[in-house]
């Protein structure tokens, strides 16, 4: 068994080690280092100056505006997310008409729409949000369209171009599109859950809403956690940049009503030319999405319940 | 759909072999479960509309004439323009976007499996110094911003020639996959039998061979999963080429579609792009249909461990 390992272990690790530090760990020390410089990235030259790009970021208002929607996002995203999940999952596997042999049951058609939830999943993001885009339109787009058809003429918003609603539109459709993940992973994991424990609330006279808070969720309890703290990753990240920087004017929206961290790291060092400052502010994303997971985890906390 | 409304005519219809036969209390039981069914059912058909209708919508617009698009954004088409296809595969540069999606995906998908389980086996199953550490400096690029260090990333690439080529952009979709292939894979090398990899040992095989020969098919299942849930992220991948892939002629899917919109939005060519999102969204839908079981396993498989 030792013959070789050693070499055997470096042969294997060096090309994927060396591929991840060159691409991923490098630029991320880098980044903490320039943001205490002031590179434009435009040249090579560059010296130290302290905390000066942090003490310029407490004065920025787009950065608290940005800081500020980013937390909604990573707040109120995973909330109605899996909220809505849990609620279709439910029914999905539970919420059926009971019949005789089985005290649980999914409502009928489920795996249809099981299916049918997860469509978003498998498409690009830009994709989503091209589509979105097109239906928020307020004067040709297909809600208004269908606002009007219903009789709601005066009934007919700005959408993306209303400094109000622009943030919540875009939240909806990442909700839209994220739904369906959590739906089949919650039922993946409803399904795992043994028959016997709603058998015997059934027998002690249990309703669904009961069955749901005092069996369901506790169980499902470390599925929900993972998923809190994935979906506000993605909230804080990659999703939320792809969204806004698609649909909204600008982008970031009109008076910079829907711009978010990831987006405004983006525009300071590839618009602007600030690249020093842009890293200052993905320090500042890095420390949110960081304490994020920290206090998710720590919240979430409970006795894990074996089964 | 209709008899499941009214709570006598569903029983009777679930099981029609035992009607009546129920006791008055559990008839109770079974009303107030009615009403909530007729709830439940209500609001899961509409979120099925709600995320059906839009693609529908899509497709129907696709075929349309620009005019129809605005005037009347809910009507059928007149007649399926399939010009609006042809012109979005070859004057809007959508085949040259989707052979640039199909060349970075193949190459970064191999790549990823390829370096992704080679890290996990070991790490999974052998004992070294810096093990744990190793392990963990992977993991722990699941839960940093990416776009962070992106930034710096840009001017690196662009120093050593690799920005905007899709060699380059190969290379930093596998190394950004690298996190969770490694998590996943790990977890799953771990539950693999010792004792058939031994025994090639004994038997002589080296242990490259043994892995190439012996672990790798049996890790099959975990490639699988593993493979779908890459392919998926890096095929609808914006963020990574949006910052590091910004010659037109390069451009993949998402952020091709992306710059079609922008660029239609200016000839005004709705009917096209319409055409162009379809095309990109319905291979896609295709194959999840087709492998539906495969691709849910291995998309949630990870979040279940």
């Amino acid at each position: 068994m030792q013959h070789g390992k050693y070499r055997f272990i470096v042969g294997f690790l060096a090309a994927p080690l060396a591929l991840y530090a060159i691409f991923v760990i490098w630029p991320f020390i880098q980044s903490i280092y320039y943001s205490f410089t002031d590179w434009t990235g435009l040249s090579p030259d560059f010296k130290m100056v302290g905390f000066d790009n942090y003490s310029r970021m407490l004065d920025d208002d787009i950065f608290w505006k940005s800081l500020q929607h980013s937390l909604w996002f990573a707040l109120l995203l995973p909330l109605v997310t899996l909220g809505l999940a849990l609620f279709f999952a439910f029914m999905l596997n539970v919420g059926g008409r009971r019949r005789k042999g089985a005290a649980i049951a999914g409502v009928r058609g489920s795996s249809f729409y099981k299916i049918a939830y997860f469509f978003p999943q498998v498409l690009s993001i830009a994709i989503v949000a091209l589509l979105f885009q097109f239906a928020y339109n307020p004067n040709e787009g297909a809600i208004n369209g269908a606002l009007q058809a219903v009789g709601l003429d005066s009934i007919q918003p700005g959408w993306l171009g209303d400094p109000d609603l622009a943030l919540w539109c875009v939240m909806a459709v990442l909700v839209w599109s994220t739904v369906g993940f959590f739906v089949v992973l919650f039922s993946a994991g409803m399904a795992s859950i043994p028959r016997d424990f709603y058998e015997a609330a059934l027998l002690d006279g249990a309703n669904r809403f009961t069955t749901f808070f005092r069996i369901t969720l506790p169980l499902l309890w470390d599925t929900v956690q993972s998923g809190w703290v994935y979906m506000g990753i993605l909230a804080l990240g990659a999703e939320s940049f792809a969204v806004v920087q698609i649909m909204t004017v600008g982008p970031g929206g009109p008076d910079y009503s829907t711009t978010v961290l990831t987006l405004y790291v983006y525009q300071t060092a590839f618009r602007d030319g600030q690249a020093a400052y842009a890293t200052t502010i993905g320090v500042a994303l890095l420390v949110v999405t960081l304490a994020f997971a920290a206090v998710v985890m720590r919240l979430g906390r409970r006795e894990r319940l074996e089964f | 759909m209709k008899t499941t409304d009214t709570p006598p005519a569903g029983i009777a219809e679930d099981r029609p072999q035992v009607v009546k036969t129920t006791i008055p209390p559990a008839r109770k039981k079974k009303t107030e479960g009615g009403v909530l069914n007729v709830f439940s059912h209500g609001v899961l058909v509409i979120w099925a509309i709600m995320v059906v209708l839009p693609l529908l919508w899509a497709v129907m617009t696709s075929f349309k004439t620009d005019k129809a698009i605005f005037t009347s954004p809910w009507s059928l088409p007149d007649s399926l323009h399939f010009e609006n296809w042809s012109r979005a595969w070859s004057q809007a540069h959508m085949s040259d976007y989707f052979l640039n999606t199909v060349l970075v995906v193949g190459g970064s998908l191999v790549g990823t499996l390829l370096f992704g389980s080679m890290a996990a086996y070991v790490l999974a199953r052998f004992d070294f110094p810096g093990n744990r550490f190793i392990y963990f400096l992977f993991i722990g690029g699941m839960s940093f911003p990416i776009m962070l260090a992106l930034v710096p990333l840009f001017y690196v690439l662009n120093n050593v020639a690799l920005l905007n080529t899709l060699h380059g952009l190969i290379l930093v979709y596998i190394a950004y996959s690298l996190p969770f292939t490694v998590f996943f894979l790990t977890a799953f090398f771990r539950t693999l039998p010792s004792s058939v990899a031994e025994a090639a040992l004994i038997d002589g095989a080296s242990h490259t061979r043994t892995f190439f020969q012996v672990m790798l098919p049996m890790a099959k299942p975990g490639l699988i999963s593993v493979a779908i849930f890459n392919f998926l992220g890096q095929w609808n991948q914006y963020m990574l080429p949006t910052v590091l892939n910004t010659d037109p002629e390069k451009k993949v899917l998402s952020q091709g579609l992306v710059e079609l919109a922008v660029s239609q939005g200016y000839k005004g060519d709705w009917s096209g792009l319409f055409a162009g999102l379809v095309m990109a969204m319905l291979p896609v839908l295709a194959a999840y249909i087709i492998f539906q079981r495969q691709v849910v396993a291995g998309l949630t498989a990870g979040a279940l461990k």
